[in-house]
């Protein structure tokens, strides 16, 4: 045979040419497949391959601390460690087992995914603070599984367990929907910690720091295999509060057993020293995400843990009110020294019979003995003389139903009624019997404890309503931030009106008077009782349940003359003012110790500054 | 049938098919790069120096798969059947599972055989030997069923080991064969329909496993973290080669491992990823040069037994080709089907050229004389 003419080979020349070109069809079309997926679809796929190997991980800012007027901290940071999470939607089938590892409530988790997830700017969220070991360790050993979540160190807020301060600092927890739309969370983002309440809140700009961000490239089991860029976070700035730790814990001590609040002021400044509220919560629960349950009994508990009862509470101010009218009337020049009433337990007016808190009567009364002994007919007789608006001017004069305007979120205002004030709320005139029970520090008034320390110290100050504060104006012009510093609201006593107010205060603790349980011998301390009813006696007699118990106030100030702090506390159904006032007392006793103490180191480190400036020469 | 000597012209080289060698040797260049970018900092990072050594062994193989007469080893292919036939059973029972299955031959010096891989070039010599014999024009159905019995010892064997992936890979030898005997045309459209109707009944056949991955090839989007991952990276790492590609060992997903086996089954993805769109065209038509002169070779073989030889090689290499850059493009299921002169892997390679070397010595021998 010669070539070519192998009868099977040139019969098959039909199928090696079909051969032929199924391959140039084959190669077509795995180009074809090339093309679409290198050339036509590039740029989705350089964008899922950076998805693959680019991760963006939170560098959290610490938060500052929160110091006390000396730079003891309040509230710090202690180093933890937190699962972040990367909001996809392929790493839904995870989450079972995600939630499961970590010991968490799984709808919640996927709740809280469905709120995150449609916001691309942030594609992290914080699954769990505060890891435990148990909890790095399941990460550990499922890293390849779970290559969504990363573990990133961060400051966690570490509050005191005891709950000190706890009302005034507050506590941060994650932004919550409603305060994502705020103005003053315009910078925060889903999955952010903000300060909630108090200090926290109020000052959450200063505290809050910016966080930094690296991009790392990662390998397919998520280590990192270098670091492509690196923003640095902004530590959140440091505060220094007016309060006093000292004085906080004294007042603390104090309101143990209670319900109540103490605050303590420096009248010449309006620099809060102490501000207490029981009872306390720790505020450490709400750091880690506090869970439904416990959120919800601490907002149904009876007792209101997370109310702060200094600016937030208002009560009834029973006879710490009555100072305020012992100077209308001294203005108006009604109670001279001639002006005396006799308290026989009770007097009739307007057809409606009031009694005195003392049964049997104070006899013959004068302002002075009326003041120290607390008789209501004695007050009852100015109140009905003065009319309700001249004793409610005074009671705004002195910064009543109004805010103070404290650095502190939410406070509430109080009530200083009037007759304009019952039609336009009530479309009611004003019965001539409730200037009887306004005057006395009932009816309608209601006042926070801030308020009644801030309107004693001021009228202590001669007149000089400072606005208060728990950071002083100096601290912020420190850190640059811009504060106007408020002028004090001022209304001037006479001097001698000045002086018999004085008298009358220094009585009520001094001589034989209400408020005794509050007298210093270091110090001279001026002061007021109240006691005011929630109910009417005679229901409180019938019914005898704890809640109609009476409330007991006490407010203070000293020394006498030229006073540094004024005290005020409450103790809500203490049942008279016999408790209240020594919590008073022993607050105004730690600051006057602490200043004694405080000028025996100065004049102990004195000699040792001299002796090494000689030294050095 | 007599033996035909080499033409005894004093230059035995010159009539080597130089095009067909230079083909496959920027191939398995290409191919030794990229292994040696995909493995890099691996466990695997001496496989390119490995590779190496394979192609230099494969070489020699080809020039002995060249020199030896094909008639000669035709004649013999019933004794390598025969062989294969005992090493694959023997595998089966006494081999020690690799993970979990039982492919390789020990050998001393602790290497290892892939037996599959080998038994492809019996099987080209088979379907030499058993189609070239025929002088009928067309084949009846019973020859082609015995074929189809011949083929299916070894494919049930080496699907017990378990790899159906190469086991699948012989069929398209089979498959040439019986088209290049002249089947009939209602003969085929009849075998077409029988496997159409039993690709429903393989599913159940088909481990968890592998109807995982049929799945997710119908729907790549729905198991992204499962078997759609391997399909999803490679998609990828294809896609941000872009036209330019990366660089080479620049490439982000082979480099930090996003993309499975980057040296193995899925080199080619890492070649895509580092090279781009350009390098693909390239190697696709160094691929494309390869295949037609194989089939160039078969055109003008001096015999049906070459012609079979050359064309069953061309079938193959076209089929593991197709399933594997198919499978890189997501055109096709993950299958374990290496790239032929890509793919790292000592049998593959080593049994490859041996083919390639058959394809040289058939058109060494072109001539009748």
């Amino acid at each position: 045979m010669s070539p070519g003419e192998n009868p099977l080979r040139r019969s098959r020349s039909v199928e090696i040419a079909l051969f032929q070109y199924a391959a140039a069809a084959v190669f077509l079309w795995l180009l074809s497949g090339f093309w679409q997926l290198q050339v036509q679809k590039s740029g989705i796929y350089a964008q899922k391959a950076e998805q693959n190997s680019v991760k963006s991980l939170p560098i959290p800012a610490p938060r500052g601390e929160i110091l006390d007027r000396d730079g003891r901290p309040i509230v710090n940071n202690a180093p933890s460690f937190s699962a972040t999470l990367a909001a996809g939607k392929a790493y839904s089938a995870n989450l079972p087992d995600i939630a499961a590892g970590l010991d968490l409530p799984l709808d919640r988790l996927q709740e809280r995914l469905a709120e995150v997830s449609p916001n691309l700017a942030r594609d992290r969220i914080v699954l769990k603070e505060n890891l435990s070991i148990a909890d790095m360790a399941f990460l550990e050993a499922h890293r390849a599984q779970f290559r969504e979540i990363d573990i990133v160190q961060s400051q966690r807020r570490f509050y005191s367990a005891e709950g000190v301060a706890a009302h005034v600092v507050g506590y941060v927890g994650e932004i919550g929907k409603a305060e994502l739309a705020m103005r003053e969370f315009s910078l925060h983002g889903p999955g952010d910690k903000i300060g909630k309440t108090g200090i926290e809140r109020q000052y959450n700009h200063l505290l809050a720091g910016k966080d930094g961000r690296r991009r790392l490239l990662v390998d397919n089991r998520g280590r990192s295999q270098g670091v492509i860029e690196s923003i640095a976070a902004q530590p959140g700035r440091s505060l220094r509060l007016t309060l006093d730790l000292d004085l906080q814990a004294v007042a603390e001590m104090g309101l143990e057993g209670y319900r109540g609040a103490v605050v303590a002021l420096d009248p010449r400044n309006g620099e809060v020293l102490a501000m207490a509220s029981a009872p306390v919560f720790s505020a450490n629960a709400f750091v880690d995400g506090i869970d439904g349950k416990e959120w919800k009994r601490l907002l149904e508990d009876p007792a209101k843990p997370l109310l702060n009862r200094a600016v937030q509470g208002q009560w009834a101010p029973g006879s710490v009110f009555k100072p305020i009218v012992a100077l209308a009337a001294l203005e108006k020049g009604l109670a001279n020294s001639t002006f005396r009433t006799t308290c026989t337990g009770s007097r009739t007016y307007f057809g409606h019979r009031f009694r005195c808190h003392a049964r049997r009567g104070h006899g013959s009364v004068s302002l002075n003995e009326a003041m120290t002994q607390s008789c209501d007919i004695y007050f009852y007789e100015l109140g009905k003389q003065l009319g309700v608006d001249v004793i409610a001017e005074y009671a705004r004069r002195a910064g009543l139903g109004a805010k103070t305007l404290i650095d502190l979120p939410d406070e509430a205002a109080g009530i200083v009624p009037s007759i304009d004030w019952k039609v336009r709320l009530f479309r009611e005139r004003w019965y001539a019997g409730e200037t009887i029970s306004f005057v006395i520090g009932q009816g309608a008034l209601t006042v926070t404890p801030l308020q009644v320390a801030q309107a004693i110290g001021g009228l202590a100050m001669g007149g000089v309503w400072h606005r208060p504060r728990l950071v002083s104006p100096g601290q912020l012009a420190e850190m640059r931030e811009g504060h106007a510093r408020r002028e004090p609201r001022r209304a001037p006593l006479a001097p001698w009106h000045s002086r018999i107010i004085r008298q009358l205060l220094w009585g009520v603790v001094n001589a034989g008077g209400t408020g005794a349980r509050a007298r210093l011998d270091a110090v001279d301390v001026c002061g007021k009782t109240g006691t005011a009813q929630r109910v009417s006696n005679r229901t409180r007699l019938e019914h005898n349940r704890p809640e109609f118990e009476d409330d007991a106030w006490f407010v203070g100030y000293a020394p006498c003359r030229e006073p540094e702090i004024v005290v005020a506390v409450l103790l809500e159904n203490g049942a008279h003012s016999y408790f209240a006032a020594p919590v008073a007392r022993d607050v105004i006793k730690a600051h006057f110790d602490k200043k004694k103490r405080r000028q025996l180191q100065l004049s102990a480190t004195r000699p040792t500054l001299a002796r090494l400036a000689e030294r050095t020469q | 049938m007599s033996l035909r000597p080499l033409p005894k012209r004093g230059r035995p080289f010159h009539d080597f098919d130089w095009v067909l060698i230079g083909a496959a040797a920027l191939i398995a260049a290409l191919g030794v790069l990229e292994i040696y970018s995909a493995a890099l900092a691996t466990q695997w990072q001496d496989a390119w120096s490995k590779q190496l050594i394979w192609l230099g062994l494969g070489a020699l193989l080809f020039l002995a798969m060249s020199w030896i007469d094909y008639h000669w080893l035709v004649n013999r292919a019933a004794v390598f059947y025969g062989l294969a036939i005992v090493l694959l059973a023997g595998l089966l029972l006494f081999a020690e599972p690799v993970n979990g299955a039982r492919r390789w031959l020990p050998l001393p010096g602790g290497l290892s055989l892939q037996v599959s891989e080998f038994v492809k070039v019996v099987l080209v010599l088979i379907i030499a030997r058993y189609f070239g014999n025929f002088t009928t024009a067309r084949i009846r159905f019973r020859e082609a069923l015995y074929a189809s019995a011949i083929f299916a010892a070894p494919a049930l064997l080496v699907q017990h080991q378990p790899d159906m992936s190469t086991a699948l890979s012989y069929a398209p030898l089979l498959g040439m064969g019986i088209l290049l005997s002249g089947i009939r045309w209602k003969h085929a459209a009849a075998a077409v329909l029988v496997l159409m109707l039993a690709v429903p009944a393989g599913w159940w056949a088909l481990k968890p496993y592998q109807q995982e991955r049929i799945v997710a090839f119908m729907h790549p989007e729905d198991d992204l973290r499962g078997a759609g991952y391997q399909p999803l990276q490679s998609r990828i790492a294809v896609g941000a080669g872009g036209i330019w590609g990366q660089g080479f060992a620049r490439g982000t997903q082979t480099q930090l491992r996003f993309l499975p086996v980057p040296h193995t089954d899925f080199v080619f993805a890492a070649f895509a990823e580092e090279s781009g769109f350009v390098g693909v065209f390239l190697a696709m038509a160094l691929y494309f040069a390869l295949t037609m002169r194989i089939v160039h070779n078969a055109r003008t073989a001096a015999d049906a037994a070459g012609m079979l030889i050359a064309m069953s090689v061309a079938a193959l290499l076209l089929f593991q080709l197709l399933v594997n850059v198919g499978m890189v493009v997501n055109k096709m299921p993950v299958t374990g089907i290496p790239l032929p002169l890509m793919s790292y892997g000592g049998s593959g390679t080593v049994a490859f050229l041996m083919l390639l070397g058959l394809v040289n010595n058939v058109r060494l021998r072109r001539f009748t004389n």
